[in-house]
């Protein structure tokens, strides 16, 4: 299948004009139209590995990001996001607009894909064995997840975990990964090159962008991984890399709060959650430098063995 | 210059109600299908027919974890829709006054076939309106709260509406909507809400009572019909023809009771839409004389009725772009504008109408939480 890459940008911006252009994340396709020239550069850079079709038979989401229709228009410049005809969102400054087509997609498939348990966390994969890490704000979850992808972890996905609710299997997006303010620079620096999308400011976020996934998360989607290990970070200026175990109820609370759809699954959603935690080696872990934190993932994936070494 | 397939709403009607007829359905318009019964609330109906009639491998691949997703919704709502009255009767423990379940949560609750299929929203209840302040304070004890309306909005509901702000649990996020009347205070044929609370019926072995037959059809109806925003329309039609079928079969009788229960609550006109529409678009059996002396009542002429037709034909079909041209926008516009005057008088009406849209005009522009 042809990947995003292939096309030159005005022949994607016009396939996205059209509304003729759908891209392949994981197992799902998301048709997109807009005639946003930033839409059609974002997706350009950020999504060159991934698979595309051009007006598939069947997509999963339809979304549109546009210009409002209403009187607003006339006083700023905003993008909308528009699917099926709804507007789950207040529009937002245009120049936002790459950002909010990541937020749109992740509400979509947290309002609809009742086939997973969606949390709210990333996941990467290691000798097909997977690490969840859950998201308290501030944790800096996406930076770790960044790190991770960028040295040798498979990215499933940053800002939305999938969990079978038959299997407890983890899936795959390898979408772009979202990172703010001063994260953008130490992932820079730590992997100069790496690729972007355009940087943008937000008032309640500060500064936003995207990192795109490596090629060999993309190249694998499909491929799902049995959960191992849940670590929930916390990076702390200074600090020494300290992996502690962390109670197994904590955890299955946590996850009972920020699964996007534990309350719509009921009693399933408890089971599976259940299921999940009682599976997995749970951790706290504290960080200030990355490659300290790569090397205590690398060796979990290890088996977690030559603890001297 | 889009590449994609209109679907009608009759389209979507003959899919629920003729699930056989999506084993021969071609990919493509399962695209436009799932979509258009998603944006009407209509996707579990749709998935409930679809796994009923065929055989997993007489779905395409792609459309299969979308109607799995609905069923795995369905099939715990039931339980949840449970769960949470457990938690509203353990609210009203204390009290004795009589608290009636409203739609949704009244057809899981009273077992009736207008839940099957059905996906939920809030919990709506009915208390009188004497115990109106009791009842949000036992809910309050139990952690339900009406945050995060302004002063006006406040004021909006208990001052003019049959509601007060919907009530949110802090734990669980679960919404309930607590009414004393069906109908606002300011509406032009606002009910005695005594008259259903008499008629209501005891659950067995429950906290709850249910309104009787013919007032949960006729609330359902007023409901659709005093309505400004039609997203659930078709949902709400599709539930009423559940109802009417259910009963019907139940007691010879219905249709008499439903026709005098109507006209005694001064809501012949909404109870006749109903029927009539129903009928036109879901084929429900309504007897002749139902809807003959419902329109007398009602006092609707051929002109009256062919306007009525010109409207909701086309707003009772799903809002959605695949499914709408700009007559059914100006159908909308209509119904909406009908509702908010059928429920405010005209200088109150214009006031709040204009503050809308002023506020819509200068929100901020953040994304809502």
């Amino acid at each position: 299948m042809d990947r995003v890459g292939d096309l030159s940008l005005s022949g994607l911006a016009a396939l996205l004009a059209d509304g003729r252009f759908a891209v392949h994340t994981g197992s799902l396709v998301s048709r997109i139209q807009s005639t946003l020239p930033d839409v059609a550069r974002s997706i350009h850079v950020l999504y060159a590995h991934h698979p595309y079709s051009a007006a598939p038979e069947f997509a999963d989401f339809h979304v549109e990001l546009g210009r409002p229709r209403n009187l607003r228009r006339w006083f700023s410049r905003q993008a909308e996001f528009v699917v099926d005809g709804e507007r789950p969102f207040e529009p937002l400054p245009r120049d936002q607009a790459p950002a909010f087509l990541e937020w749109g997609l992740n509400w979509s498939i947290a309002a609809s894909c009742h086939q997973w348990l969606t949390i709210h966390a990333a996941s990467l994969e290691r000798n097909g064995q997977a690490v969840i890490l859950p998201a308290p704000p501030g944790s800096g979850k996406s930076t770790l997840c960044a790190a991770l992808a960028l040295r040798g972890w498979r990215l499933l996905t940053d800002e939305m975990s999938l969990i079978d609710l038959q299997t407890t299997a983890a899936y795959a997006l390898a979408r772009p990964i979202n990172l703010k303010n001063a994260s953008i620079d130490l992932i820079r620096s730590f992997a100069p090159a790496s690729v972007w999308g355009p940087e943008t400011y937000d008032t309640a976020k500060g500064r936003v962008t995207h990192l795109r996934p490596p090629a060999d998360s993309v190249d694998r989607m499909l491929e799902s991984a049995q959960p191992r290990w849940i670590v929930f970070p916390r990076y702390a200026t200074g600090a020494e890399p300290l992996l502690t175990p962390r109670g197994k109820a904590t955890t299955f609370i946590h996850f009972a709060r920020n699964a996007f759809n534990y309350s719509q699954l009921g009693a399933l959603g408890f089971e599976v959650a259940g299921r999940l935690v009682s599976q997995c080696d749970c951790y706290d872990f504290t960080y200030s430098r990355l490659d300290d934190a790569l090397e205590v993932f690398d060796w979990l994936a290890d088996g977690g063995k030559s603890d001297e070494n | 210059m889009k590449t994609e397939e209109p679907l009608s709403g009759q389209e979507l009607i003959a899919a629920i109600r003729h699930p056989e007829s999506l084993r021969d359905l071609p990919l493509r318009r399962w695209d436009s299908l799932l979509r258009v019964a998603r944006r009407a609330n209509l996707l579990g109906r749709l998935a409930q027919g679809a796994r009923r009639a065929c055989r997993d491998e007489e779905l395409p691949p792609a459309v299969r974890p979308h109607l799995q997703s609905a069923a795995t919704l369905l099939a715990h709502q039931r339980a949840a829709i449970a769960w949470e009255t457990g938690h509203l009767a353990k609210a009203f423990a204390v009290h004795d006054f009589p608290v009636v379940l409203l739609k949704g949560a009244a057809y899981a609750a009273a077992g009736l076939a207008a839940a099957d299929g059905r996906l939920f929203g809030d919990v709506d209840i009915l208390v009188p309106r004497a115990n109106l302040n009791h009842a949000e304070a036992a809910l309050m004890r139990q952690g339900w709260a009406s945050g995060g309306s302004d002063p006006y909005d406040q004021r909006y509901y208990r001052q003019w509406m049959h509601e007060i702000p919907p009530m949110t649990h802090r734990g669980r996020g679960t919404v309930v909507d607590l009414h004393h009347n069906i109908l606002p205070l300011t509406a032009r044929h606002s009910p005695d809400a005594g008259q259903l609370l008499a008629w209501s019926r005891a659950l067995p072995n429950s906290r709850f009572r249910v309104l009787c037959p013919a007032d949960m059809v006729i609330h359902s109806a007023t409901h659709l019909f005093y309505e400004s925003e039609l997203q659930n329309g078709l949902r709400d039609l599709f539930d009423l023809d559940a109802l009417l079928g259910e009963f019907a079969a139940a007691g010879s009788d219905f249709w008499a009771q439903l026709t005098a229960r109507a006209i005694a609550l001064g809501l012949a006109l909404p109870v006749y839409l109903a029927c009539c529409y129903a009928g036109r678009l879901l084929d429900t059996p309504v007897p002749p004389f139902v809807l003959a002396e419902l329109a007398r009542t009602a006092g609707l002429g051929a002109l009256a009725r062919r306007r009525f037709d010109a409207l909701y034909l086309r707003a009772l079909m799903p809002d959605h772009p695949l499914s709408s041209g700009s007559a059914t926008a100006l159908a909308r516009l209509a119904v909406y504008l009908r509702g908010h005057w059928l429920r405010m008088p005209p200088a109150l009406l214009a006031a709040h109408l204009s503050r809308k849209a002023v506020i819509r005009l200068f929100r901020n522009t953040s994304r809502s939480a």
